[in-house]
């Protein structure tokens, strides 16, 4: 019976602590929103910024830096701020936002479906939608553009660097991020065309999960099966950093001029001086600022300009040991 | 004939239900006598000199040793706890991520990229022992003191965890430059043998001489077979749970020390990322009772062992790396069911008849 009493005493004061988490949570959420609402003056352009966790990752970090940046009071904004990495909980911000006037919706979406209802509210309302980062599922009519990378793109300047540097022969280890996600097919496919068309050998084509220790066991029984490689395309910058440690391990050399040509993605900084230290070959970007195009867009909803490309895809560039600059680094680096 | 027949039989039973140490060395038994059949090239060895110019062995089999040592010191860890609570601690993974964040934070300060170490790191893993210790405590306390579930108190750091291990460096992720931190993940000049193979040797010897010249291992038992009646003996149920805790936190930081030097750096999010599951795997391999009671450490870390052995048999033969969990899944079933009560009486009644016919015909 005492036994009975304790276990609905944790249970419940678990479940309490739940729903206390779950209302701070939406207490934050409606913490920033009221107060933006407070604060907004005539000449402030209201936006509300639905972004993924900043913790998320490199990218997302940076990304969010920009958006905070870009989207100050000095530059004419009141801006409001949620983070989630759950769809509903961003669903539930979104509505908020709505609800509060918002002018622009701006929207990192965790998840591509759910969203329809969500943007036709924000069409009756008049807030205006951008996307960025992230594609949706939902007609091209309910927001007013959308901001992305093109990750086949990235794959492609990536595989025509390789192509590029006529090695006189080619086998790669290819390392891949976790299946199915965008990055990952943008990248893989790139390599897969690539190598089928010019007759490249994958001598290993293996998924890390962008995790720097499995890719560092991957790499590790390759060398340990002693088959010959001279190219590692990782397919981002952690994968990368295991794959070379693994090399390093057994002395096999890699950079400039060396054994093994390195490559990977998302241009960390630390991984951009790599390269300049000719360490790596290539790195190649994957754009976390988007907020200079967000704000262009935003200029011209703001002067009723037409939206001519509603899909507007950022540069990116791709990073050569032999040509990048300190400049590039401090620059580019995230 | 017949005679022998049967007692074979016999002592086949006997390795699932008498000595626990067979278990793990018959899956390694079976994975080697795979390996040698399809490919004995698995088994070379070759002495090479790495980029530091040392004189380093490389193969396979060094290979094992190399990786499966982390999971072996977490396996000492992991066993204790289940012994004594009963349950298992999935807060492992995320406690690596911690340990290993504050042993970078010690070493970098606040520059995420130093040029050099801004302190020792003997202090750094110090201080990363004492973090993983107070937050194994945390989980003891949560087990022994307010008697909550093992796998609900440390699903509390499970979830958490990583956070906080992003939180102590600011987000950003440092990189060590210094070489010497490179040592203990990798070859120590002159050593041919990878250094965690020392490092988890290391381990079990302490663990070995803890166990001969204190009592902890027995009251550990008596605790995880009989709360109430080690209680009446005079022992202190609450405080062993604890203490078995700590000793996980310890062993997390060692394993975390060996993460983070293997590259340099670390990445919160997927740092030694379902090593827990991993741990326990070890653990019910090595035929211990995952519901508490007797433990064996020696057979725990054999099991630790066996797994890395089938990893790197997995990743030899270029099975796709996320497949290679549905593998241990399929090797978690079979012990699970082995170890099922239902099971364990059908052979114990098996072997029960074969003795009476055994007599039947001998008479």
């Amino acid at each position: 019976m005492k036994k009975r009493i304790l276990a609905m005493l944790t249970a419940t004061m678990m479940v309490l602590g739940l729903a206390a988490c779950g209302a701070t949570d939406t207490k934050d959420g409606a913490g920033d929103t009221s107060a933006a609402g407070s604060s907004s003056s005539g000449d402030l352009i209201k936006v509300g910024i639905i972004n993924n966790d900043p913790n998320e990752s490199g990218y997302r970090t940076a990304n969010d830096k920009d958006m905070k940046n870009m989207f100050t009071k000095e530059n004419g904004y009141d801006a409001s701020f949620a983070y989630s990495l759950k769809n509903d909980e961003q669903i539930t911000a979104a509505q908020k936002f709505i609800q509060d006037g918002v002018d622009y919706l701006l929207l990192s979406a965790a998840d591509t479906s759910g969203w329809d209802s969500v943007l036709k509210d924000a069409q009756d309302a008049g807030t205006q939608v951008i996307l960025f980062d992230r594609v949706i599922d939902a007609d091209e009519s309910l927001y007013a553009a959308s901001i992305v990378s093109d990750m086949d793109k990235e794959g492609q300047t990536a595989c025509d660097w390789l192509k590029a540097q006529n090695l006189d022969e080619y086998n790669i280890i290819h390392i891949q991020g976790v299946m199915g996600s965008a990055a990952q097919k943008g990248r893989s496919g790139a390599l897969t065309d690539t190598a089928a068309a010019e007759g490249w050998n994958i001598v290993n084509e293996q998924t890390a999960e962008w995790n720097a220790e499995k890719a560092q066991q991957i790499v590790q029984s390759v060398i340990d099966s002693g088959e010959k490689f001279n190219v590692i395309y990782a397919e981002n910058d952690d994968m990368a950093k295991g794959a070379v440690a693994a090399l390093d391990k057994a002395n096999i050399s890699h950079g400039v001029g060396k054994d093994v040509v390195v490559m990977g993605f998302d241009c960390n900084k630390w991984a951009l001086q790599e390269l300049l230290d000719q360490n790596w070959n290539y790195d190649g970007q994957c754009n976390p600022f988007q907020a200079s195009y967000i704000a262009d867009v935003i200029q011209k909803l703001q002067n009723n300009e037409e939206i001519t490309e509603k899909t507007i895809i950022m540069d990116e560039k791709g990073f050569d040991a032999t040509t990048i600059t300190e400049d590039d680094v401090n620059k580019y680096g995230i | 004939m017949a005679k022998t027949r049967t007692l074979q039989k016999k002592n086949f039973m006997d390795i699932f239900s008498g000595k626990q140490i067979l278990i793990p060395i018959v899956a390694l038994v079976l994975l080697a006598v795979f390996n040698l059949i399809a490919d004995p090239s698995f088994y070379k060895i070759t002495l090479d000199v790495n980029s530091a110019g040392n004189h380093v062995l490389s193969g396979y089999l060094i290979t094992i040793l190399d990786y499966g040592s982390e999971l072996a010191i977490l396996a000492i860890g992991m066993t204790l706890v289940t012994a004594a609570s009963g349950g298992q601690d999935i807060s492992v993974g995320a406690g690596i991520a911690i340990a290993g964040s504050v042993i970078l934070r010690v070493l970098c300060g606040t520059n995420s990229r130093p040029d050099h170490l801004q302190a020792p790191i003997i202090v750094a893993f110090l201080v990363s022992c004492v973090v993983a210790m107070l937050f194994g405590a945390f989980n003891g306390i949560l087990v022994a003191g307010f008697k909550i579930q093992p796998m609900v108190a440390t699903l509390i750091l499970y979830t958490a965890g990583r956070s906080i291990a992003a939180w102590i460096n600011n987000n950003e992720l440092p990189v060590i430059s210094d070489p010497s931190f490179g040592y203990f993940g990798g070859f120590i000049p002159g050593i041919p043998i990878p250094t965690p193979f020392f490092i988890a040797v290391a381990c079990m010897i302490v663990m070995g001489l803890v166990m001969k010249f204190t009592s902890l291992g027995l009251y550990t038992q008596a605790v995880g077979i009989n709360e109430s009646s080690s209680r009446l003996n005079g022992l202190n149920p609450a405080f062993i749970k604890f203490l078995s805790f700590v000793i996980l936190g310890l062993c997390v930081a060692v394993a975390a020390l060996i993460k983070v030097s293997r590259i340099s750096t670390i990445n919160y999010s997927v740092i030694a990322k379902d090593i827990e599951m991993d741990a326990i795997l070890a653990v019910a391999l090595g035929g211990n009772s995952l519901s508490g009671g007797k433990f064996n450490l020696p057979a725990s870390i054999l099991g630790a062992y066996v797994i890395q052995f089938l990893t790197t048999t997995l990743y030899k033969f270029n099975v796709k790396s996320e497949a290679i969990s549905a593998y241990k899944a399929i090797v978690v079933i079979i012990l699970v069911v082995i170890s099922a009560p239902v099971v364990r009486e059908k052979f114990a009644s098996f072997s029960q008849k074969m003795k009476v016919r055994n007599a039947k015909e001998v008479g």
